[in-house]
């Protein structure tokens, strides 16, 4: 027996609310994070990630209401993301009830701040987000010297590209402090194709963090193969949202494809 | 079941209204439903009117064990009230972070004698993750002891696998007269999230039970159960519904603790 290979449903949230409808039976109000948080503890999720997307600083007050409530309400593990820029930010939302914090751009812009957040509150609570895309190759076939790996940081949900190698990054992240690594690929999101294989071997072969895959699921059978590529867990939104695959579907794959699950 | 919204929270933020009480009535009972289709047989009695401390000492995410605690049907206070602390029918001691840092965090708060007084008087004290880690002897990060609380043998160290943070779910191999796990069955998962881990064999000969679990062939310490002193690598507040059975059983051995005299005091063990 070992640890089971998470599954993380995604939650984006604007001003308190879930970004675009979710498409469960029974929810009174499909657009309160809590309550989906609720029912995909219901269903068997292993973990729970909120993307905080808010614009204002109003919207990200509310943010930290619907933290509260889910902690108060869902006692599996809470991470919270989207706009992290200081340690100040991390105790915040720490205190308001998440037990981890996923830091994206503010890290880029200062990798110091990830050695600050680890030492404070230890590297467990950093998971370090990780959007990527293939870089195009240069004529004559040659890789941008910028992403020898081919695989460049984005930020800005994939547009604007960070100008660093996404391995190399995952790399020294890692060595910085980070805890774990979610890992999306902004090429397979929302392709409904299947993950980025090449990708999670690159980072899983650059890392001993655990690697969360995220981008590109559209069936149950997308998963095991994230798995096999060298990925802990694997989170997915608009899939479970849209009920187009649900949470013990992707258990029963994992299980058949020889991968521990919590039942 | 215990109120979850705190009145007048939401306008201080300024944000939107909160959910209407029927909301909230909505969300705990899918979370009854969710406890309840879960593979645990609940069969124990819980004491009447058991009061829990959460010790307050600067470390973490204390409302989920706050909550988790309470919905076990105990009184929960969060506090760093070292008299509250002493006199509690159960005194939790959470933890995340650095060893180092937990400890300075203890000393600040001079917490310790508390801690144990307490377990000198067989009264009961659960540590959960760092707060776990905190009652062994020590504690090795890269190479720097740290003297935690001594009130269990060994030294905390850095995992032997090679993927570390152990983070997830993994089953917990507990001995048959555990009464922590007494309600939940072989193959339970809990949460872990942790570097550094205490192993069984300091423990040897102590007559403490001992629960393990297994990453990456790497064995050490998921649980202890020594007279009054119990304590959890894994957070049973982040466990679900095998972290609630967890609770509801260690709050059930809060309300029957036993007789003063089978205390074990530090030297003897």
């Amino acid at each position: 027996m070992t640890v089971a290979v998470r599954v993380i449903p995604c939650l984006d949230v604007d001003a308190g609310r879930v970004v675009k409808g979710v498409n469960f039976e029974g929810l009174r109000d499909a657009g309160d994070p809590v309550e989906l948080a609720a029912a995909y503890d219901a269903q068997g999720a292993d973990e729970l990630t909120f993307l905080d997307v808010s614009a204002s600083a109003e919207g990200r007050g509310t943010m930290l209401e619907v933290v509260r409530r889910t902690a108060e309400t869902v006692f599996i593990p809470l991470t919270v993301g989207g706009g992290v820029r200081t340690v100040s930010d991390v105790d915040t939302l720490l205190r308001a009830g998440a037990d981890k914090v996923g830091v994206n751009t503010a890290a880029i812009a200062r990798p110091g701040l990830i050695g600050e957040i680890a030492e404070r509150f230890g590297r467990q609570v950093l998971v370090l987000s990780l959007d990527v895309r293939r870089t195009a190759p240069l004529a004559g076939g040659s890789l941008m010297a910028h992403a020898p790996s081919g695989f460049e940081v984005t930020t800005h949900g994939g547009r604007k590209p960070a100008g660093i190698d996404a391995i190399d990054w995952a790399r020294r992240a890692a060595e910085l402090g980070a805890g774990e690594i979610l890992l999306n690929s902004m090429d397979a999101d929302g392709t409904k194709g299947g993950f980025d294989l090449e990708l999670i071997a690159a980072v899983r072969a650059a890392v001993d963090i655990p690697v969360i895959a995220s981008g590109g699921a559209g069936t149950a059978g997308d998963f095991p193969p994230a798995i096999d590529a060298g990925a802990d867990a694997v989170l997915a939104a608009s899939v479970f949202h849209f009920g187009e695959v649900s949470i013990a579907e992707v258990k029963d794959a994992l299980a058949e494809a020889g991968h521990p699950v919590r039942r | 079941m215990t109120q979850i919204a705190e009145p007048g929270s939401g306008g201080l933020l300024g944000g939107p209204p909160l959910a209407e009480p029927e909301d909230i009535e909505a969300i705990l009972l899918q979370a009854d439903l969710a406890a309840a289709v879960a593979p645990v047989t609940a069969t124990v009695t819980l004491p009447e009117d058991v009061h829990v401390v959460v010790l307050d000492y600067g470390s973490g995410n204390l409302r989920s064990a706050e909550r988790a605690l309470a919905a076990t049907g105990a009184r929960v206070t969060v506090s760093s009230d070292l008299g509250l602390a002493a006199e509690a029918d159960g005194l939790v001691v959470p933890g995340v972070g650095a060893y180092a840092a937990c400890m300075a965090g203890i000393e600040a708060a001079k917490a310790g004698p508390v801690i144990a007084e307490r377990v000198a008087r067989n009264r009961p004290v659960l540590g959960i993750c760092v707060g776990a880690q905190i009652m062994f002897d020590s504690g090795d990060e890269h190479g720097v002891i740290t003297p935690g609380l001594g009130l269990l043998p060994g030294r905390v160290t850095r995992l032997a696998a090679r993927r570390v943070p152990h983070i997830g779910w993994n089953v917990v191999d507990a001995p048959a007269e555990s009464a922590l796990f007494a309600d939940l069955p072989a193959g339970t998962r809990c949460y872990f999230v942790h570097s550094f881990a205490a192993y069984a064999d300091a423990l040897a000969g102590t007559g403490a039970l001992v629960t393990t679990t297994e990453h990456e062939g790497d064995v050490f310490v998921a649980a202890v159960e020594h007279g009054p002193l119990s304590v959890t690598q894994f957070h049973p507040e982040k466990s679900g519904a095998a972290g609630a059975a967890l609770l509801r059983a260690w709050i059930s051995t809060v309300g029957t603790a036993a007789a003063p005299d089978t205390a074990v005091a530090p030297d003897e063990r």
